[in-house]
């Protein structure tokens, strides 16, 4: 009896989870992809149907939209990663008995509402604002000079949201390199730059594809920065999304492209846990 | 040519690159803190139309007396702390077992977990919200509080479960088995002995659960039908001009959660030499 109860514990233990997940989660995503396949309007009721066509029409009418937010979300994620890896080594490797400190204080923007951060950047940014204004009021900036509306205070926007976000991951898998091998490194004459290079990037390379991971397809789905920070020029695929459902109430073409931007977080996962496998793969996440 | 040379001495790896580095991360982080010095800043500005100015006008502490005088904002603010705390609370009531299956057995499917869990946490929110809705509206499901509330343990549970796993690998196997040879069922070995050792773990994936769920814009949006949270409430107010109560507000919000997360991180430390 002992033993059968221990061979059932890990899937008693693992069934409320899944569960939940299932419902909430996987049936989801599935009747998303239903509604993707939906003829019909909210009126008069939808009939599923078995023509794919919505994927391709979906794509092909906002092409532009998807280019843009795929280009959007790589280039910010890249930057990120940039900016996020000097001060991920530097508490990993220097941050003595403070490193949690250091993390604390990364981690503080999150107590402050997503939608809070955006705003107070759109309000740094605004060509009128304490900042920009000012500037152009003593003329170190031409009067036409603005930033919001553009691209690249979208960038930005979704470069500052993704900060923190890349830096944990960063620091979990430098924080575990032995630095007894960087010193070993040092002491075979190698050049602190081949040291990096040869050592403590490849080591912590599992840690800079599941941050990208995860911040790529975070800052590819996001609409907030676009609509606080940019202009009509800088629509991303979140922002059709949203529009198809609530304005235009287009049900199937949204459903469409959201299980469109979901194919390529599958496509990401598994990319990535083929690389790396699976075991590590939560590690990095939170 | 120049293998004669004496080896260049190795300096002790970045004394000057290291200053650079410090140096540099501490300006990473006055970024990270700059939008939220504004907002704190501004909360006192003066707001002459009952909109916040985009210029320093003057010191006022107007805008925290009536901090609670927009009814719809404290309501949708009271709807926030209402869905984060009790969205945290069942995601780590679910969350809980699954961590301990997968800290401490192998088993047919632990794999499909892992990777279960990965996506619910690497899903785009967007993914997320759109796809609930699509269920939601399958099922003719009313939007509100309720699907709100759904949305967010979906996807709560998956954070709850990587932090509350990483408390439990932490932990002595032995103990445990100890209880287990003293003849305590394995209910009881939970409560008496692993229980209050996870506790911090638990305490930490609430909190985490509870700010990701007020945090959260993109996925409510979706799911939210006519009632409002905070950040649904703020994301409206963009549009037509935003009161100061919303940088009062989440002032209050972000003094708040600081002084929980230390107190978190003072009680789990205090716990430490014992364990």
């Amino acid at each position: 009896m002992r033993r059968l109860r221990g061979k059932l514990a890990p899937y008693l233990l693992s069934l409320p989870s899944w569960v939940y997940l299932l419902c909430f989660f996987i049936i989801p995503l599935g009747s998303m992809l239903g509604m993707a396949l939906a003829v019909g309007d909210p009126l008069d009721g939808y009939t599923m149907s078995d023509n794919f066509s919505e994927f391709v029409n979906a794509f092909t009418s906002f092409e532009d939209s998807f280019i843009r937010s795929f280009w959007y979300g790589g280039l910010s994620t890249l930057i990120t990663l940039v900016l996020a890896y000097p001060v991920a080594y530097w508490i990993a490797f220097y941050g003595g008995k403070h490193k949690a400190t250091f993390l604390f204080l990364i981690m503080l923007p999150f107590f402050v509402s997503f939608v809070i951060r955006v705003l107070a950047w759109e309000f740094i940014l605004s060509d009128q604002g304490f900042l920009f204004g000012s500037l152009k009021a003593i003329g170190l900036l031409p009067q036409s000079f603005h930033l919001l509306s553009t691209s690249w205070a979208v960038i930005g926007g979704l470069v500052y949201n993704s900060f923190a976000y890349y830096v944990l991951p960063l620091y979990v898998v430098l924080e575990k390199i032995d630095q007894r091998l960087v010193r070993a490194a040092n002491d075979l004459y190698a050049s602190p730059v081949s040291a990096f290079t040869r050592i403590v990037l490849p080591l912590s390379a599992p840690g800079v594809f599941a941050g990208f991971l995860l911040v790529f397809v975070t800052n590819v789905g996001d609409f907030v920065n676009a609509d606080l920070l940019g202009g009509p020029g800088t629509y991303m695929i979140g922002n059709i999304i949203q529009d198809e459902f609530f304005v235009n109430q287009d049900y199937p073409m949204a459903a469409a492209l959201s299980s469109l931007l979901m194919l390529l977080l599958m496509v990401s996962i598994l990319a990535y846990s083929k690389a790396f496998g699976t075991d590590a793969i939560q590690e990095y996440a939170a | 040519m120049s293998s004669a040379a004496p080896p260049i001495p190795v300096e002790p790896p970045g004394t000057f690159g290291q200053r650079i580095l410090a140096g540099y991360t501490w300006l990473m982080i006055l970024y990270s803190m700059l939008p939220i010095g504004v907002m704190v800043v501004f909360s006192f500005n003066q707001a002459p139309n009952g909109h916040i100015a985009l210029r320093w006008i003057g010191f006022t502490l107007d805008s925290y007396r009536h901090a609670f005088a927009i009814q719809d904002l404290t309501g949708a603010l009271l709807n926030s702390l209402m869905v984060g705390a009790g969205s945290a609370l069942i995601s780590v009531i679910l969350g809980t077992p699954l961590a301990l299956a997968l800290a401490r057995y192998r088993f047919w499917g632990k794999t499909a977990t892992d990777i279960l869990i990965f996506a619910d946490i690497a899903a785009p929110a967007v993914v997320v919200g759109a796809s609930l809705l699509s269920l939601f509206l399958a099922l003719n499901l009313p939007r509100g509080l309720l699907t709100i509330f759904i949305a967010h343990v979906a996807f709560n549970i998956a954070f709850a479960v990587v932090v509350i796993r990483a408390r439990v690998s932490g932990l002595d196997r032995s103990l445990d088995n100890a209880a287990a040879d003293l003849g305590s069922t394995p209910w009881v070995a939970f409560w008496a002995v692993t229980f209050p050792l996870i506790l911090p773990g638990i305490a930490g994936a609430w909190m985490l659960c509870f700010v990701l769920s007020i945090d959260d814009l993109i996925t409510t949006t979706f799911v939210a039908g006519q009632t409002l949270t905070f950040p649904l409430w703020v994301y409206g107010a963009t549009k037509i001009g935003t009161p100061p109560q919303v940088f009062v507000l989440s002032t209050f919000v972000f003094v708040g959660g600081v002084c929980l997360a230390l107190f978190n991180f003072a009680m789990s430390h205090r716990k430490q030499p014992a364990t």
